[in-house]
């Protein structure tokens, strides 16, 4: 299999279901000529035009419901946020609209939208532009929220999210663009969304993580085999829905569990993960679920302070020494 | 000093047992080694001996009521001591409603619960263990209940002294190593019929990263074959020999290979062991199951400690566990805890065939049947008895060259049975 970068896994992804369906168009700001800020719609304008690879204004709130209306009335478009951040502008649109809409309508108005676009810290960009936004998105009945971590799952998944019928919230990680992974060309490889990865096989805990968290994981994990301690990485790859069932079993042989998340700690993803273990686990759980999260504080400019904020493979290797007893 | 007797796993699978029968009143005197009640199991009916001596003061549990297993059913002590405190620690024990339904000490007791229910925000002055709050993992506290473990008698090992999973091990593992001790002191037996003693060395990075990526390869249990060729022919002059001593004897070729293997295991202890989750356990003794075949299905007495036995010992007690394992008289310890396993096809006519390890040994050795071949010795084609083994190993434990060795020695021995003699 050829070794791509996530970005050139997303722009496969992109291309072949351009490709495959007339109905998919591309759109938002700087996607045509510039080719994404990201480059992730390279080659694209060039290949299908600008009927459907196209630029806009810098106007969230108006592309996204734009976007909406095009999904009721047949396409499957996929908007492109610069970044995520950028979509607290469009997310009346998004939650009000594009989430409602089939419910609203009895049923008559799916709207088979992506939503795609990098979401968490970049390299300091500060507060306003290094939010995790995923709780957020994955609270609302009606949104599906998939966050891949390896470019072999963001292909596979952003093919899924396009072919789906409901508005599905596509998140990227910007330091994940340039990270090489194994791909498959196949055309017809597509990801189920709601299904969960094991990225990595343990005993003695499991750690729960998604997006930028799973490399570290699997860093910390790697650090512990060393101390004999065998953890299980869990990623879930969609939020919603949450392939649980995935992450409890594994609970049940580990009997014990780690959460990594970028986000903020309070009303997280991470909270939900943790109150369904406890839920559905208790009896098995040998030590209180333990979430390792972003600071619970806006992302400061300073780099040194920047990394404090972002859970790291030691904050990750300490929690796991704690439910573990090994500390 | 009164003490509790309490609910023992009395089968391996029991988790609370029925009192069947009481054959001790209150007020009599009972002996270590003396039988005092009778538990129906989910096997069968068993015999609750006693192991300290004293006078029956209090019977917890009565005819026909059951409890979970390590739940007091009674108290010993002397005809005169003052019982009450072990009673109100009973009483507080988890499970202690069960207890509650034995009528004769349900006044006193409601009168004592009165009392309790007054608040006392003080700790007890006492110090009595049983009545602190108890903090343990949701995990331990199940591990607990399922293998009859009072968690008053533990210190938790987490923070703030919460039990946790792994002192619930630590237990488990104390009183599998107590066992064999009670059986020392019992009177003259000079071959313990306990489950073997064993040290655990913990897994080595190297050995974990095997186990680690063997199991993922292969089942559960990574298994490996290796075969070889043994000569029999004094082996089977030797059986003639004897049974022409006395022809009560009626040794059979399999007790010899029994024989031989205990022997071979006690040179090549690595073969001796079990896989554990981060150790791995060597038995000081070769308990070698033997598989029996039934009209549907099969099952393996154990020979205990076959290295320390004589090949008449050995033949008899083979005999006579396939005789009740046919009847299905076997107790479960008569059936588990081997350490190493023999499965013999031979009387089939099987040429030669593997077999699948029953788990946590580390091996089970396949025999065919000895026949006459035609085979070079000295430069000339001679005829001799053959007969094929196959070891199945796994692979967690032995490698390649540690079984091989240990096949080495089982074949020498057996192609010399003389050797055992030295």
């Amino acid at each position: 299999m050829p070794l791509i970068t996530m970005r050139e896994a997303l722009n496969q992804a992109l291309r072949e279901e351009m490709r495959r369906d007339e109905s998919v168009f591309l759109m938002g700001e700087e996607v045509g000529a510039y080719e994404g800020a990201y480059k992730v719609s390279r080659g694209l304008l060039a290949e299908f035009g600008p009927k459907r690879v196209i630029d806009t204004p810098i106007s969230e709130l108006g592309f996204a419901g734009l976007g909406v209306g095009a999904a009721m009335v047949g396409l499957r478009p996929v908007i492109e946020f610069m970044t995520f951040n950028f979509s607290i502008l469009a997310t009346d649109q998004i939650i009000n609209s594009a989430a409602k809409m089939l419910y609203m309508s009895g049923g008559q108005f799916k709207i088979p939208i992506v939503f795609r676009g990098p979401n968490g810290s970049a390299y300091q960009v500060s507060s306003q532009h290094s939010q995790a936004l995923e709780s957020w998105y994955a609270h609302f009945p009606g949104l599906k929220v998939v966050m891949p971590s390896t470019p072999a799952d963001a292909k596979g998944l952003l093919k899924s999210a396009i072919r789906d019928d409901d508005p599905v919230i596509f998140m990227e990680q910007e330091r994940m663009y340039g990270m090489k992974g194994e791909v498959p060309e196949d055309e017809d490889f597509i990801i189920p969304l709601g299904v969960a990865d094991i990225k990595r096989e343990g005993t003695d805990v499991t750690i729960v993580a998604r997006s930028l968290m799973v490399p570290v994981a699997l860093r910390a994990a790697e650090e512990l085999e060393k101390e004999g301690i065998s953890c299980e990485v869990i990623d879930p790859r969609t939020i919603r829905p949450l392939d649980i069932e995935t992450i409890v079993n594994s609970v049940k042989k580990t009997n014990r569990v780690v959460i990594a998340e970028e986000s903020h700690p309070f009303c997280g993803v991470g909270a939900e993960i943790s109150a369904e273990i406890i839920e559905r686990a208790f009896d098995y759980l040998d030590a209180p679920p333990r979430r390792v999260s972003g600071a619970d504080a806006p992302m400061p400019y300073a780099k040194n302070l920047e990394a404090l904020a972002i859970p790291d493979v030691q904050r990750i290797v300490a929690a796991v020494r704690e439910v573990t007893y090994t500390a | 000093m009164a003490t509790k007797i309490v609910m023992p796993k009395l089968s391996p699978t029991m988790e609370e047992g029925q009192l069947a029968r009481w054959l001790k009143k209150e007020g009599e005197q009972i002996a270590p080694g003396e039988t005092i009640a009778e538990v129906d199991t989910d096997k069968a009916t068993m015999e609750v001996t006693a192991n300290t001596a004293g006078v029956l003061r209090k019977i917890l549990v009565h005819e026909g009521e059951s409890v979970p297993l390590g739940h007091p059913i009674a108290i010993v002590g002397e005809a005169d001591e003052d019982i009450s405190a072990l009673l109100t620690e009973v009483e507080k024990s988890p499970g202690g409603e069960k207890v509650k339904q034995s009528a004769p000490a349900a006044e006193e007791r409601a009168a004592r619960e009165e009392r309790r229910e007054a608040p006392s925000p003080e700790a007890p002055s006492n110090g009595e263990r049983g009545a602190e709050r108890i903090f343990v993992s949701p995990i331990a506290a199940r591990m607990a209940a399922e293998a009859g473990i009072n968690l008053r008698t533990l210190k938790g090992s987490g923070p703030g002294g919460r039990i946790i999973k792994r002192d619930i091990e630590a237990a488990i593992e104390a009183s599998r190593q107590a066992a064999p001790r009670l059986a020392e002191a019992a009177p003259a037996q000079p071959i313990p019929s306990e489950a073997a003693p064993y040290e655990e060395v913990p897994l080595t990075e190297m050995r974990r990263t095997i186990a680690r990526r063997l199991a993922s390869s292969i089942g559960p249990v990574p298994h490996f074959f290796l075969t070889t060729e043994i000569e029999m022919d004094r082996a089977i002059e030797l059986r003639r020999s004897l049974n022409e001593l006395d022809p009560e004897l009626n040794i059979s070729l399999n007790d010899i290979i029994v024989k031989v293997a205990a022997a071979a295991l006690m040179q090549h202890p690595q073969v001796n062991a079990s896989f554990q989750e981060r150790a791995i356990r060597y038995y000081k003794q070769a308990d070698i199951g033997v598989a029996v075949a039934l009209e549907d299905g099969l099952i393996t007495p154990v020979v205990r400690a076959a290295n320390l036995k004589s090949l008449g010992t050995i033949s008899r007690e083979i005999r006579e566990l396939a005789e009740r394992a046919r009847a299905r008289k076997l107790k479960p310890e008569e059936y588990t805890g081997a350490t190493f396993s023999v499965s013999n096809l031979g009387m089939f006519g099987i040429d030669e065939f593997t077999a699948i390890i029953n788990p946590p040994e580390a091996g089970i050795l396949a025999v065919g049947a000895a026949q006459p071949k035609p085979v070079v010795r000295d430069g000339e084609i001679v005829i001799r008895q053959m007969m094929r083994v196959t070891m199945s190993c796994d692979h967690r434990i032995i490698d390649g060259a540690t079984g091989a060795q240990f096949l080495q020695t089982f074949k020498r021995l057996l192609e010399n049975p003389l050797r055992l003699l030295i």
